[in-house]
């Protein structure tokens, strides 16, 4: 229905969750205190995990790197506060397993003031970024630990590797946040614009690329008119407003809606000529790169009916899940879920003691009322489901085939693999099938028998 | 926080949904085919209840019997046997004897439902499926249409809807023909506007044309069910009996008189929009609604019953995984 009255560009299918916002949107970006303990998993990335340069017992700055790459898709790991690694260890992670992680005290007579390394402890000279080549910036990214800041954690270096004989013509900065409940991208644009085209103007130079597109729903038009408002006119940065309909921040969904182009399956954005990145993303470039600060925090949105005190705050990365909650009041007694990123492709939080993640992008509270569900009902081959599906998958044939492990059927016929998981189609459903958790079931048996494909 | 965790769940993402749950469904068809089914008691009197009641009994006992105990409670909370009665009782001939009635609701659910697994499995409509039982073991009984009266005959109920069991034929004296039939047989036209308050003789709950009509536009906007199964149907109905009209030698149904007239309006918004036994895909949904609406002008002009939905809408319902297995759209990024 509201697409009806909607003059953002966007893509086809895909459904209307009500986006939840209001409860943090206009709330100014706050800073957490320091807390006594911090964590780093070595494996918080996509890739490789780092491999440890410090030894228990050793001081570290903040800022200072604990954890080197280990091999290309792999990133650096800083230490987001100054003190002493405690332990070097297995420690939980938020889905409730045991990861190998780097603990840090905090020193308490420490001011935790952010100095650049550069001029405070006398590390090497960095270039600017634009007197960078190619080879010296990807470096540079990769030991700043930048990652995509909007969940998936993927070592953004690695994105900037483009093979010779490909050209970027457009770089995409995603500024959609279509996930409900979730604003800190939107109070970045908001609070930073002028970091937001720091970075746009950054990594277009450093990628060749001719144009920069900023996409941002439209139910954010005060980070519209930010942005809008610092972009110089020689800037060939463009803000696009979008549709508000999830899931308009995926990645191929952002190029459908932006560049009407399908990206073909199988491919990725760069065989376009397109380098996509979140604003997150963007401004941690930007902080790095004229600041020297890599990345160690980031703005994480406390939400959701299970919260005392919604925020948006800015989080040093391996704080305790459990002190950011205890700073904005803890929890109401209802709360019977927290989860990890948004409500419709984030992670459940298994253990409140696993630390924030480079890609935590909020973390959210959630009471029995959205906990409980309907009992299930059969599929009533309603198609809701085919309509939601902005791949044009048919979700209801692959949770019939899912309910009967016919995991090859799903693959061969209705190809399953192309799924990224959205969740679109189990939030559509009137019948409460758990689409979407059949299809990462056919995923993973499918991923195991042929290691090689996909 | 100094006490421990609440006891938190692991429940994977999507933790939202939106709120229509598939019980819910089924009421909004409950809600849309409400007014119709009160001008057919207006017209049709104590009778038509009768006959509606004992065929949602049937239906209801039937689906209670073969559920598992301890799923039954679960089942019937979907309504989904109780509305499959309903829609039967409503393509009854308001005479028709109760008990032929009860044995329509059985065979509906029984033949039509639980034997292919229960709700959502099933390859036709349960409904229709009841119907064409009867019509093919009682085709007296089910031909013989009283003629609508008003609220002041309510209980003046035919003789023939309290015969007895397998004793009594359903011929009842006051037999008057359908629209279609005076169409088909006699080459008579009804009036437009008998056709669209209801005031004409036919099943319990087809007569009238506004009022299934308004049902039809509350589900369209209601979106819960999908319009191009109405739409190509009588696009389809439409231009194909237009076209005939204008070519035909002896008089025929004109275009309007088609769309409004039997079962069509009934069909076309409550029967064909059957999920269940409908595609899944919009251009699998676009073929059944044209097939359905080519079929009923087919089997009206050139077959032997005056009527044709009831057939159209089971062949194409037989037609509907083949329709689905060629129209899968093409996957994002793999179109060619
Ligand atoms: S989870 Fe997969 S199948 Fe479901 S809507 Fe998203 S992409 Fe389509
Ligand atoms: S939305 Fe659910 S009930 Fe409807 S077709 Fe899809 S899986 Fe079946």
């Amino acid at each position: 229905m509201l697409s009806l009255f909607s003059f953002g560009q966007s893509f086809a299918h895909g459904v209307h969750p009500p986006h939840h916002k209001e409860q943090t949107e206009d709330l100014p970006i706050q800073r957490v205190p320091f807390v006594s303990r911090y964590v780093m998993p070595l494996g918080q990335h996509i890739g490789v995990p780092a491999q440890a340069v410090v030894a228990v017992g050793d001081s570290v700055y903040r800022g200072q790197l604990i954890a080197k790459p280990n091999g290309f898709i792999s990133t650096a790991l800083h230490s987001p506060v100054s003190g002493k690694v405690v332990d070097i260890g297995m420690h939980r992670y938020v889905d409730g397993s045991f990861k190998a992680a780097i603990e840090i005290a905090a020193d308490p007579y420490s001011t935790q003031q952010f100095i650049d390394p550069v001029t405070a402890y006398g590390e090497a000279n960095r270039l600017a970024a634009e007197q960078m080549t190619r080879e010296q910036f990807i470096d540079a990214v990769q030991m700043s630990g930048i990652v995509g800041m909007g969940g998936a954690a993927f070592p953004s270096h690695v994105k900037y590797s483009i093979p010779d004989e490909q050209e970027i013509t457009d770089l995409l900065v995603n500024g959609a946040e279509c996930e409900p409940f979730l604003t800190n991208d939107h109070r970045l644009m908001v609070e930073r614009p002028e970091a937001v085209i720091r970075g746009c103007e950054i990594l277009r130079q450093q990628l060749g690329a001719q144009r920069v597109a900023i996409g941002v729903e439209e139910n954010k038009p005060e980070s519209i008119a930010q942005l809008r408002q610092y972009i110089n006119p020689e800037m060939p940065i463009d803000v696009v407003p979008l549709e508000v309909k999830y899931p308009q921040g995926a990645e191929k969904m952002l190029i459908k809606s932006i560049y009407n182009k399908d990206l073909p399956a199988g491919q990725l954005p760069r065989d376009i000529g397109i380098a996509v990145n979140n604003v997150g993303t963007i401004v941690a470039l930007a902080d790095y790169f004229d600041q020297g600060m890599p990345l160690i925090e980031r703005i994480v949105t406390l939400s959701g009916p299970g919260v005392e005190q919604p925020a948006n705050l800015v989080v040093p990365i391996g704080t305790p899940i459990r002190d950011v909650l205890d700073f904005a009041g803890g929890l109401k007694k209802h709360t019977r879920e927290v989860i990890m990123g948004g409500p419709m492709m984030g992670m459940p939080i298994a253990d409140l003691d696993a630390p924030v993640l480079k890609g935590t992008s909020g973390i959210l509270a959630f009471t029995h009322k959205e906990t409980a569900r309907p009992p299930e009902y059969p599929c009533i081959r309603c198609a809701r489901c085919l309509e939601a599906c902005p791949y044009f998958l048919n979700p209801s044939r692959l949770a019939l085939l899912g309910k009967a492990r016919l995991f090859d059927d799903m693959q061969e016929k209705y190809q399953v693999m192309d799924c990224v998981e959205c969740g679109a189609c189990t939030y559509a459903c009137p019948s409460n099938i758990p689409i979407v958790q059949l299809i990462r079931t056919a995923k993973d048996n499918l991923r195991n028998k042929k290691p090689a494909k996909v | 926080m100094k006490n421990k965790d609440p006891k938190l769940l692991v429940q994977s993402a999507p933790l939202l949904r939106q709120n229509l749950t598939t019980p819910a469904a089924m009421k909004e068809v409950w809600i849309a085919i409400l007014p119709a089914t009160a001008a057919a008691l207006w017209y049709f009197g104590l009778g038509a209840l009768l006959i509606l009641l004992t065929a949602i009994t049937g239906a209801v006992l039937t689906e209670w019997l073969f559920t598992p105990k301890d799923k039954r409670r679960f089942a019937i909370s979907d309504t989904s046997a109780g509305l499959t009665g309903l829609l039967l009782g409503l393509t009854l001939p308001p005479g028709l004897p109760l008990w032929m009635a009860f044995l329509g609701g059985i065979v509906s659910i029984g033949l039509g439902k639980v034997i292919w697994g229960g709700l959502g499995s099933n390859l036709f409509n349960p409904a229709l499926l009841g119907r064409a039982f009867l019509l093919g073991t009682f085709p007296i009984a089910m031909t013989t249409w009283g003629a609508a009266g008003g609220p002041g005959d309510f209980f003046q109920v035919h003789s023939s809807v309290f015969a007895i069991p397998f004793m009594q034929g359903g011929v009842d004296a006051v037999s008057s023909a359908t629209p279609l039939g005076l169409m088909k047989f006699q080459h008579q036209a009804t009036a437009l506007w008998s056709l669209f308050t209801g005031n004409t003789a036919g099943s319990i709950g087809e007569t009238s044309g506004l009022l299934l009509l308004l049902g039809g536009m509350y589900l369209l906007l209601r979106r819960s069910i999908d319009w191009r199964i109405p739409v190509a149907i009588f696009v389809t109905a439409g231009l194909f009996s237009l076209i005939v009209f204008l070519t035909a030698d002896q008089p025929v149904s004109s275009p309007l008189t088609t769309l409004f007239s039997g079962g069509l309006l009934l069909g076309a918004f409550f029967m064909a929009t059957d999920p269940v036994t409908s595609p899944l895909t919009p251009r699998g949904c676009w073929i059944f609604g044209a097939g359905v609406g080519f079929l009923v002008v087919l089997i009206r002009l050139y077959g032997g019953l005056p009527e044709g939905v009831l057939y159209a809408v089971l062949l194409m319902n037989a037609a509907t995984p083949l329709i689905d297995r060629y129209t899968q759209p093409a996957i994002f990024g793999r179109k060619h």
